[in-house]
């Protein structure tokens, strides 16, 4: 009785994931396309489905909700599914997919599907051999098997993301926080671009009147493509598609410069339109700030219990207040950096003509040579301590 | 003939619905081997006869800009998409016959083009939804076309070709529906080719009949066109 409740709870738990993962696929994912295949949606959301219910038996199983032996039944059972999805289902419909798409290959798509997913069978099976995976004493199809080989997989597209993430995130986010990008510069960028495109369109103004006095006097452009289109132009050249491929490769270039300059004002819009993180940045700052001063004053206390003494006490509280000081108006000039625009001209005004850019990078710099020295540190610390605790 | 003759129309429309091969279709009279993604903007020249075949026949470049992005973009991208959006006298709205969506989008292309540079007649648009109004009142010409017909099996050619029909009305636009890897559905004397000249006519029209009543001095071939209003320009 109870394994019937505890069936259907989880039977409703994989419903409502399969319709959030439907509903998700309709409205982020396919929001600029036309759904014509609903098979494809069908695996989406079902493997959405069966991936939230692994989480959701794990928090069942900590929480001691349901019966074990039904949360032990369902494990199985979601296993089993899941690694039929991921092993069978999932890579046969993506190569089902890609050989649709290629238009030779289209009559016969079945067989090249099945042999596109057995090649991946044979791949994946060889992937188990440089790894420490379970002995075959489980027979070839277990579900061990197949686990540990998703499982290398899984665990190296996480370590991957997870890695970019971290060098990437930082590295976009101080952009975002040292960057000052004016409207001045985007004009600019932008008039260089429109200048570019006027470059690039009188030079087609060109070749489309060169094509049109070629064709009106009967000859006709040949562009050179393939092997033997190639060799064919070596020897038998016209003046005017000679001169028509010369102007082509120009346009080429500037069509180059043209994409490059588009992607930086692109990035330069990008950078100049984070107000909303420039105001979460300086309360992030702030609190930074008030944090770093508690830490600051609580540090020089302990400083100061632990080296004073009755003839130097002076001496040292005027160094800490010199320390607290010099700390509290670099934390300002750096600071300007994160505030929004209307409040930074009184810092500016004040502080008068200062080359902010150059304490950002010294901080920067110095930042960097921290951490690394830190790291250094912790490790040979850390390498000491266990010889410590070895020594008697 | 280069510098004061110029005009120019966008090609808008979302990703892959085969604008670049269109205006290659368009200027170089050949299909496009090798369309790849277009970063950016992308533009190509067509020379265009104005009144072919009659005794005032003028030769213009008409410049066709065609700009690669997908109309729901970041706001940096709109805004670095908006500076391609200055001074057009023509928008042709492109869109893929077999994918519904990239009709719909065609009403916010068209508003993202046309708020670059609206007359200000108190019209609010707001979040780039449909305004009768703004369409009533625009002065660009438009032009839609439906591409990637070959892939529209014949049993449903009728029911696509009502749908495209009511959009090309709400936009008080031709349309034109073809498949942009088959230049026979432009060959001269088709009816989609005559859509097309009486479309750039309009687009030539409109924007020297702008200059004229600029009167900008020592343009030397206004007197021959334009011999009072526009209503005199009707030649049977």
């Amino acid at each position: 009785m109870s394994f019937l409740i505890d069936s259907s709870i989880m039977i409703t738990s994989q419903i409502l994931f399969f319709g959030f993962g439907w509903l998700f696929f309709m409205r982020q994912l396919f929001k600029d396309y036309e759904v014509r295949q609903y098979v494809v949606q069908v695996i989406f959301s079902v493997t959405f489905a069966f991936s939230c219910t692994m989480f959701e038996l794990i928090i069942f199983e900590i929480l001691g909700v349901l019966n074990s032996s039904s949360r032990y039944f369902h494990w199985k059972l979601n296993l089993c599914v899941i690694l039929l999805i991921l092993v069978f289902l999932v890579p046969f419909y993506i190569g089902y997919f890609i050989v649709s798409n290629i238009r030779l290959l289209h009559k016969q798509r079945l067989l090249f599907s099945c042999l596109l997913w057995l090649t991946f069978m044979y791949f994946f099976w060889k992937l188990g051999d440089p790894f420490p995976i379970l002995s075959p004493k489980h027979g070839i199809l277990s579900i061990e098997q197949l686990i540990s080989r998703v499982g290398v997989i899984g665990v190296t597209l996480m370590a991957l993301l997870s890695g970019f993430g971290a060098v990437n995130c930082p590295y976009t986010y101080m952009s975002y926080f040292l960057r000052n990008v004016t409207d001045v510069d985007i004009l600019a960028l932008e008039r260089r671009l429109l200048q570019t495109m006027d470059m690039i369109i009188s030079k087609k103004k060109r070749m489309a009147m060169t094509r049109r006095t070629m064709f009106q006097k009967g000859e006709v452009h040949n562009k050179p493509s393939g092997f033997w289109g190639m060799i064919k132009s070596i020897t038998t050249s016209a003046p005017g598609s000679e001169n028509l491929n010369l102007i082509q490769q120009e346009v080429d270039a500037l069509e180059e410069l043209s994409r490059q300059l588009f992607l930086e004002t692109a990035d330069l819009h990008a950078t100049k339109v984070k107000f909303w993180s420039q105001h979460i940045s300086f309360i992030l700052v702030g609190i930074i700030i008030v944090t770093s001063i508690r830490g600051l004053l609580i540090t020089l206390t302990k400083f100061f219990y632990a080296i004073s003494s009755s003839k130097s006490s002076n001496v040292i509280v005027l160094l800490l207040a010199q320390i607290m000081g010099m700390y509290f108006v670099s934390s300002v000039l750096l600071i300007r950096m994160s505030m929004p625009l209307e409040y930074r001209t009184i810092i500016t005004e004040v502080l008068g003509e200062l080359q902010f850019n150059f304490y950002h990078r010294w901080f920067d710099v110095i930042f960097l040579v921290s951490a690394l020295s830190s790291i250094l540190f912790l490790y040979l610390a850390h390498k000491q301590a266990p010889e410590k605790h070895m020594t008697p | 003939m280069a510098s004061l003759d110029r005009v120019k129309v966008l090609v808008l429309g979302d990703s892959g619905v085969g604008k670049s091969s269109l205006v290659h279709l368009l200027c170089q009279n050949q299909v496009l081997g090798n369309p790849s993604w277009t970063v950016g903007c992308s533009v190509d020249v067509r020379v265009h006869d104005y009144k072919e075949g009659t005794p005032v026949e003028k030769t213009y470049y008409i410049e066709l800009w065609d700009v690669g992005g997908s109309v729901g973009s970041a706001s940096s991208v709109k805004s670095t998409r908006a500076v391609f959006y200055n001074s057009i006298n023509g928008i042709i709205l492109v869109h893929d016959l077999t994918n519904k969506k990239s009709s719909q989008n065609l009403y916010r292309w068209s508003s993202e083009a046309l708020n670059k540079d609206l007359v200000p007649t108190g019209v609010l648009v707001t979040n780039g939804e449909y305004d009768q109004e703004q369409f009533a009142e625009n002065q660009i010409p438009l032009l839609v076309i439906g591409t990637k017909l070959d892939q529209i099996h014949e049993t449903k050619r009728h029911e696509v070709l009502t749908r495209t029909a009511f959009l090309a009305e709400d936009f008080n636009a031709e349309e034109i529906n073809l498949d942009c890897t088959n230049p026979r559905y432009l060959a001269a004397g088709s009816s989609n080719a005559v859509k097309l000249s009486r479309f750039f006519d309009k687009v030539i029209e409109k924007r020297y009949s702008l200059r004229d009543s600029n009167q900008i001095p020592g343009f030397p071939d206004r007197k021959r066109f334009w011999g009072g209003t526009l209503k005199g320009l009707h030649y049977d």
